[in-house]
Order: C-alpha cells, then structure tokens, then sequence
C-alpha cells in the first residue's frame, strides 16, 4: 500500500518529463527559422526539446516514431500579440481580465495569476496550432498597461512560460487619451515616471518622502526599473509615422531601453528609421484602411516593405480578435504571400511568412533560443498539418506542445457532433454526448 | 468588427458591441415618434430618394480559357464568359465562339465568378475614419425606429469601399443599420461603384430591407437607460405591440381609410405587405425559432437571420420556412450569445439544404469573404461532407442575392443578367488569390494590373499612400 502510494507520487512528478520523447520522421519540414522546407524531414525530441531537426536525422532507439507521411511539420505558431488566456467571453465582465481600468497600480500590474488555462479560448486556440502566445494586458488606470507573460497553451494547468516578459504601453491616440489628452502629455508622464523609477533605483526612500505626489506606486515603480534596464522589453503600441519617430528617439535618454513597436500601422513610412534603430516590429498586417488619423497611411503592404527595409517584422493577429481568433495568425502570414504576386504590392515569401508567426516573434520578445523554432534546444512545440498551413482551412492533425502530445478536441467540437444532425432523437439533445 | 473602439488595443469593455454594430450614441431625445402630419388618404411616394446610378462604358468582353464558376453551383473548366453591354451574353466551353469585336482576355490559370455580394455591411454608416462624426450607424434612441432609412446615413466617401472591390472582389452590398435597436430602420442595396451621391450607388430596383434585431443588443442600451426593454421577454413584448400597430395601419391602408402620415408605419407596412424584406441580426437558435413565431403571428417573412451563430442547431427548421441564414466562418467568444459557434455552421446549414450565406458585418472581412468561405467549406470537408467549390460559392453571390431580392438581376452568370464579373488569379479559395480584374454592369472598375483602375475616395486623395496598392 505504501509502496503503491509511493509509485503514484513518483509518477506525477515524472510523468510530465517520461511524455517528452518523440521523433517524427517523414515530414515536409519547417524550422521556422526563414529557411526553405525540406521534404522527408525528421524532429526529434527529448525531455520536451528538440535535440535535433533536418534531413537525414538518427532516431534514436527506443523512442516514439511518428510517421507525418509526407505532411507539413512545423514548429508550433507563436501568437505574436493576444489576450488568450485573459479572457473568456469579452462581454461578460467577470470573464475578461484584459484591463484593470480602475485600479491604483498600472506597471506594476502582472497578468500572471490572471490566466486561465482551462478556459475554451486556450483549446480552440490550440487546436489551429498555435502553442506559444505573447500575452499583453489590456490597459489600467496608468499610462503603463503592465507586464504580459509568454505562455504557452498546452492542455495542463501552468500557462506561464515567462512570466513578466514585457511591458506594455500605449503611444499615440491611446496614450494620449490616458495621460491627459495630448500627445505631448503621453510623452512627458512617460519620462516622469521613468525618472521617479531611476530616483527609486538609486533611492528607494524617495518614493516614501514623494508621498501622495508620487506619479507611481513601489510596484509600479519595481516593474519601470527593470523597463530601464532593459531587463522587460518594452512594448510599444504606436501607428502614426511621426509617433514611431518619436518612440524611437526615446532611446536617447534611456538608452537600454528594449523596444518592440506593435501596430506600427504607418510604420512603412519610416521604415528605414525603424531598421537603424534595429526595434522590432509586431504588424497585424491585413490592417489597410485608415480607420484614424494615425493611420492614414494603412496598407497590406506594410510587413513587405518594413521586411524589405530591413526590418525584424513578427506577424500577428490585433486591432481584431486578440483572445480568441488566434488561428488566423496563417491565414494573415498566408495573405502576405498572396501579395507577392500582386502588382505594386509587397508581401512576404512563404519561408519569411512562416517565420514571421514562428521565430520572429520568439525573437521579439528575447525568447529565440527557447522558443519559435525547431532548432536544437527549443521546446518541443510540434505540429503536424494536413495540408500547407498557411493555405485557408488547413488544420493540425497533432500538435506537441514541450514534447507532449495534446488533445485537440474543443467544446466546440462536442457542438458540433451533437448537431450534426439538428432534430432530436430518442432522447433531447441533452443527453447526446 | 467592433464599432467604436477598432483601432484602439484598450477595447474590452465596448466589446459588449461587437456584432452588428451596436455602438451606443449620446441619448438625444428628439421625441420618440417620426413627424406626423397629414389629412387624407394620399399615394406616398414610395421612391423619394430614387437611384441615379448608371452602369460606366464597358466594352465588348471574352474571357478565355477560365474556370468558370456560375454562382448557382455550376461549374466550367476551361469556359468562356462573354459579355457585352453591360450584360452577361453567355458562358460556356472551350468551343464557345467569340464574336469580332470583343476584347479577349486570357484567363489561364484563372478563376471568374459573379460578384460577391455582402449582405451585411455598415460600410458608409460606420465608415473609416472611425470617428464620432462619422458614427452613423444606430438611431439609438429610441427601441423601434422602422422610420430610418441608412442611405440617409450613408457617407460615400468611405475608403471601405474601394478595398471591399479592390481586395474582395465586392460588387454590390447591403449597408443597413446597427443592431442597437429592436427594428433600427431600412436598409440600402448599393452598387459597388463610386459616386458623389449615395443615389448615384443605389441598386436600381432592389427592394428595401429592414433591420431587425434581437439578443443582447437592444435590451442591453436600452434596459442600461432604464427603458424598456432590458430582457428579451421585453424585447418580444415591444417587437409585438409595434406589428400589431402596424397591422392595424396597414388595415386602413388596405381599405382605403384615411390615416396621418407615419414614417415608421410605412416602413412596417411595407413588411407586412411584402414589399419590404426583414433582415433580422439573431444569434441564438431558441430566439430565431420565436421571432419565425411572430412573424407567422404578424403575417411577415424574415428573409435572412445574420450572424446566426447558432443556425447549425435549428438548420432543418430554417430549410423547412425559407429562411437564409447569413453568417460568419469562425467568429466566436466576443458575447455571450456568440458562445456556441462552430467552425462548421456555414457548412452545417448548408447540408440541411437552408440557404446559406457567408456575410462580413465588418470593413476588414467583407475584403476576404471568399477566404471566410474557404474555411467553412474545409470545415465541412474535414466532416465528411461533399461540397464543391463552385457550390460553395452560392454562399458569395447567388445567395445574398436571392436573400436581397435582386437574384433575377444579379448573383450569377446566368445571360441577360448584370455583368457583375470577378477575375481572379487563381483560385479563390486560396488564401493566395486576389482578384485582378473587377467588371460591373460590364465595366472595367478594378484592374491590379492597372493603377488608373483604382479607385481613390475624396479622403484619400492628398494623404499618405494615395492610390497604393493598399
């Protein structure tokens, strides 16, 4: 009995690890990296890594094959920029922690306990391939929205991956709103804070003496600090050309400032700006329309020309559906290869399409060497498609996700099969399941 | 997708919108009830705002070499299309002669469709830049407001148009009101040509529509200015003390009775004689199975329920009345009734042999509806079930014409009827395929190899990016 007892604690504890081994041969292979496929491909992974990728890969005795048959297998996708895991149903208030608009902190704020890997979203999000997901907060009561983590969305019950990964702050007409009404009001809260945060650095008995003329909590204060020294990238929401200029110049003061521009919608404009100052840049790229005076210059073009330019250009899904529509992430890279063959236009090729959802964002957020590849050393995150997965309606037929494979059934699956035909039977549709 | 605050990453809380438009404007009463004023029985004119829009030069065309989707199912490999005067002439195969005179276009390679027609858009009454002057789109003041009319609303300077031809292969579409309101007014069939004057894009001869929606919407911005109504049980009690005064206009009417003039009996009227088609925003199976009771209660018809996420559970009831079911690929989780969605809907409608159509509700999807359908259609296919390509795509034109009432002029190839022809680069429904040339009524009004056929709305003009690729 005690010995029984014994086993099954052991066996929690290293079941997580014992799942990790699988090699996966005969695929048309994506690394994620920019480069070409490769046909009759293998992954191998152990210990939820991959440990090696490529033609002509050994598989090592004793581990789980699986035959992709001549499919696509890629690395994973990475969500570039989303709300997955923070909500649930967004007009259902007690379900959505995307922002905290009425609280006292707003960097300091961390997402973290927030999560909710259980939640519908996470599944359904799974099941179109996506396994990591840069995760930003919504928005607070500050000019700062507070630090996203990187997660992942496999079926177990800690999402985190990295914890406080990023920062997030809004520039623009969003910031402007949330300083005060100007522009000019965003980027003068923005160096206040900054500087009370470097003042605490050196002193943290100035934040006590500041009292109640403190811009910032200690919380607020703890998270500025490692923005400054470049510890948390800092991710900046901003569309207009001469916004993007500005955030750039921000640098100047704070030098080891990590920046990474999200939207950057006129970001074409100065995208040579953009490349010397070596920032990435997160798109959603299908955004074409000047939907405010900050993007005046919207075009599908964007991703192409900022990538021409010389621009690390990640590809994501916002300004849209950021929780729960996770897996148009291929449908949006897919669209910028159909650009290619567009007259005028610029778009990506399908290597640079793929890497722009796979290790561009893993690079983004600092995370290239554990993330969004199928280099040696990334987690094991593992998809098998049934058809090239950027083309429209192509689904994973298995997915990996640190090694272990994962269910991917959804709720909206069960839905589905209990209407598939609509009329009841003998027994409502309540006990068909 | 969401009115009011797309463009801004701090959504959340407005997202309660999301879905037809809902955005809440500033309650300013201007009293609840249109104008009334009249003495006798009069024939109101019924066409006040008439369309002035008239078809541009085309020329003699042939398309060669094509295949040819029909927009009613059929298909022809290596076809003809011809057309001439602003009318389809005839498509047909490979031996198909081509009269002198035609320009001929060589279709290798190459997919033609009819036009796709979106069904639901707020395109010009919620139109970019999204700004609050340009909020246009629910009368919000009122619960019932069949006397509006959203051609009034109309901007036709909306770059939205120029994309939805340009990168959707758009030729006509229906812009109707929000879903703030339980009947939010009639709607306006366009032509996706653009004019100085939104009579210069009417449809000519389309009917009117009317908007009507249940669900969250109406009893949410009403209930939260503590009127009625705040439930559905409320939003049906309101629903049917207005049929059931409009029934008794309609009686006068019918017999010849004097009555004052009421802008928003007209519109009802109209329903109830057939005149007017209702195009009901309804997301929740149980609620589109009541609203199908009161309109047997009331005498009307719902021509098409929009954003029926949950179309797939009553799929047989819909087939059985007639009605289309309007809907997206995939949206899901942005409300409570948006909830139960599956990516299988389109496709589960469509195998119950209910008119089924893929709609955009949105500036940025109506430019890829062919993509939405794409995914429906591989939902389906991953089920089991048997549906071609050029089946799949009644969903785009046939379809929404038939629900629109205008399936006799447009929605397919079929000859005599417009010449609203999409070329396509490959096959749409790939996600690499864009549309290169765009006929309507037979004129050339896209061409991505041409940048002279591009067309730059008057805000565009001077700014950023004018005429790009975009």
């Amino acid at each position: 009995m005690m010995r029984a007892l014994l086993l099954s604690a052991a066996a929690l504890i290293a079941a997580p690890v014992a799942a990790q081994d699988v090699a996966i041969t005969n695929a048309r292979l994506v690394i994620g990296d920019g480069s070409a496929p490769i046909e009759g491909g293998t992954v191998v992974v152990r210990g939820g890594k991959v440990v090696a990728a490529g033609a002509g890969v050994a598989v090592p005795a004793g581990i789980e094959r699986v035959d992709a048959g001549g499919h696509w297998v890629t690395p994973g996708i990475v969500a570039a920029f989303s709300r997955v895991g923070l909500v649930e149903v967004d007009a259902v208030q007690g379900s959505n922690d995307r922002s905290a608009r009425r609280s006292r902190f707003s960097a300091g704020i961390d997402i973290a306990p927030a999560l909710n890997p259980m939640g519908s979203p996470v599944a359904v999000n799974r099941a179109a391939g996506v396994t990591r997901a840069i995760v930003a907060p919504g928005d607070s009561s500050g000019l700062f929205a507070g630090q996203g983590a990187v997660v992942d969305l496999g079926d177990d019950n800690d999402m985190v991956t990295r914890p406080r990964a990023l920062q997030f702050i809004e520039f623009g007409e969003g910031g402007s709103s949330n300083a005060g009404g100007s522009r000019a009001a965003t980027f003068l809260m923005f160096r206040e804070q900054l500087l009370a945060a470097r003042s605490y650095a050196r002193n943290p008995a100035t934040l006590a003496e500041w009292g109640s003329d403190a811009l910032i909590q200690r919380a607020d204060a703890d998270a500025l600090v490692r923005v400054i020294n470049g510890t948390t990238p800092l991710f900046v929401r901003v569309d207009r050309a001469a916004d993007i200029l500005n955030v750039l110049k921000l640098k100047g003061e704070f030098p080891a400032l990590k920046l990474v521009l999200v939207g950057a919608t006129e970001g074409w404009l100065v995208a040579r700006d953009i490349a010397a100052a070596k920032v990435p840049v997160l798109v959603s790229p299908l955004s074409d329309l000047p939907a405010s005076f900050e993007r005046l210059g919207a075009t599908q073009s964007n991703a192409g020309r900022l990538e021409a330019a010389g621009v690390d250009v990640s590809v994501g899904v916002f300004d849209d559906d950021d929780a729960h529509k996770m897996g148009y992430t291929t449908q949006y890279a897919g669209n910028l290869v159909a650009l290619t063959k567009l007259p005028g236009a610029s778009g990506l090729n399908w290597d640079q399409a793929f890497a722009a959802i796979t290790s561009a964002p893993a690079r983004a957020v600092g995370m290239d060497g554990t993330i969004g590849s199928l280099r040696a050393g990334r987690v094991g995150d593992v998809v098998i498609w049934d058809n090239d997965p950027l083309e429209l309606g192509s689904r994973p037929t298995a997915v990996w996700i640190d090694g272990k494979r994962q269910s991917l059934v959804t709720r909206q699956d069960r839905l589905r099969d209990r209407y598939a035909t609509p009329q009841e039977g003998a027994l409502p549709k309540a006990y068909d399941r | 997708m969401i009115r009011g605050v797309k463009g801004s990453l701090l959504a959340a809380v407005s997202l309660a919108f999301a879905g037809c438009a809902a955005s809440g404007t500033s309650a300013q009463s201007a009293g609840d009830k249109p104008a009334a004023s009249a003495e006798k029985p009069v024939k109101f004119n019924k066409d006040p705002y008439p369309s002035t829009y008239h078809a541009y030069a085309g020329r003699p065309t042939a398309v060669r070499g094509v295949t040819i989707f029909d927009g009613e199912g059929g298909r022809i490999d290596n076809g003809v299309a011809l057309f001439a005067d602003g009318k389809v002439v005839s498509i047909g195969g490979p031996d198909t002669a081509i009269p002198a005179g035609y320009d001929v276009v060589d279709g290798t390679g190459k997919y033609l469709t009819p036009g796709v027609i979106d069904i639901h858009s707020h395109l010009g009454v919620y139109p970019s830049p999204s700004v609050d002057a340009h909020s246009d789109g629910n009368e919000a003041t009122s619960p019932t407001t069949p006397e509006v009319w959203a051609e009034h609303s109309v901007w036709p300077q909306d770059p939205g148009f120029s994309r939805a031809l340009a990168n959707g292969g758009v030729t006509s579409l229906q812009i109707l009101p929000g879903s703030a309101n339980l009947i939010g007014g009639r709607s306006v069939v366009l032509k996706n040509v653009p004019a100085r004057t939104v009579q210069g894009m009417k449809f000519p001869g389309a009917p009117y529509g009317m908007k009507m929606a249940c669900g969250e919407n109406p009893k949410r911005v009403y209930g939260s200015k503590g009127r009625m109504p705040s439930t559905r049980m409320g939003n049906f009690a309101v629903d049917r003390a207005t049929w059931a005064k409009a029934a008794a206009y309609k009686k006068k009417l019918d017999e010849g009775k004097p009555v004052d003039r009421d802008l928003a009996m007209e519109t009802l009227a109209g329903v109830l004689s057939g005149e007017i088609l209702v195009q009901n925003h309804c997301y929740r199976a149980d609620e589109m199975a009541q609203v199908i009771d009161m309109s047997h209660e009331f005498g009307y018809k719902v021509s098409a329920f929009h954003h029926a996420v949950e179309a797939y559970k009553i799929a047989d009831v819909l087939a059985k009345e007639g009605i289309c079911a309007a809907i997206w690929a995939d949206w899901w989780g942005f409300k409570m009734e948006a909830y139960d969605s599956v990516p299988e809907n389109i496709a589960l409608v469509y195998k119950a042999g209910a008119c089924t159509i893929v709609h955009s509700d949105d500036e940025n999807q109506i430019q890829r509806l062919n993509q939405e359908a794409a995914k429906g259609l591989a939902a389906g296919r991953r089920m089991g079930m048997q549906i071609s390509d050029e089946q799949a795509w009644t969903w785009l034109s046939y379809n929404p014409a038939k629900a629109l009432g205008i399936a006799d002029k447009t929605g397919s190839l079929k000859p005599g009827k417009m010449a609203d022809v999409v070329l396509w680069n490959g096959n749409p429904f790939s996600v690499y395929t864009r549309p290169e040339k765009v006929w309507i009524d037979g004129a050339l009004m896209f061409d991505a190899t041409d940048p002279k056929r591009r067309p730059v709305s008057d805000f565009e003009l001077g700014q950023p990016g004018e005429g790009d690729v975009k």
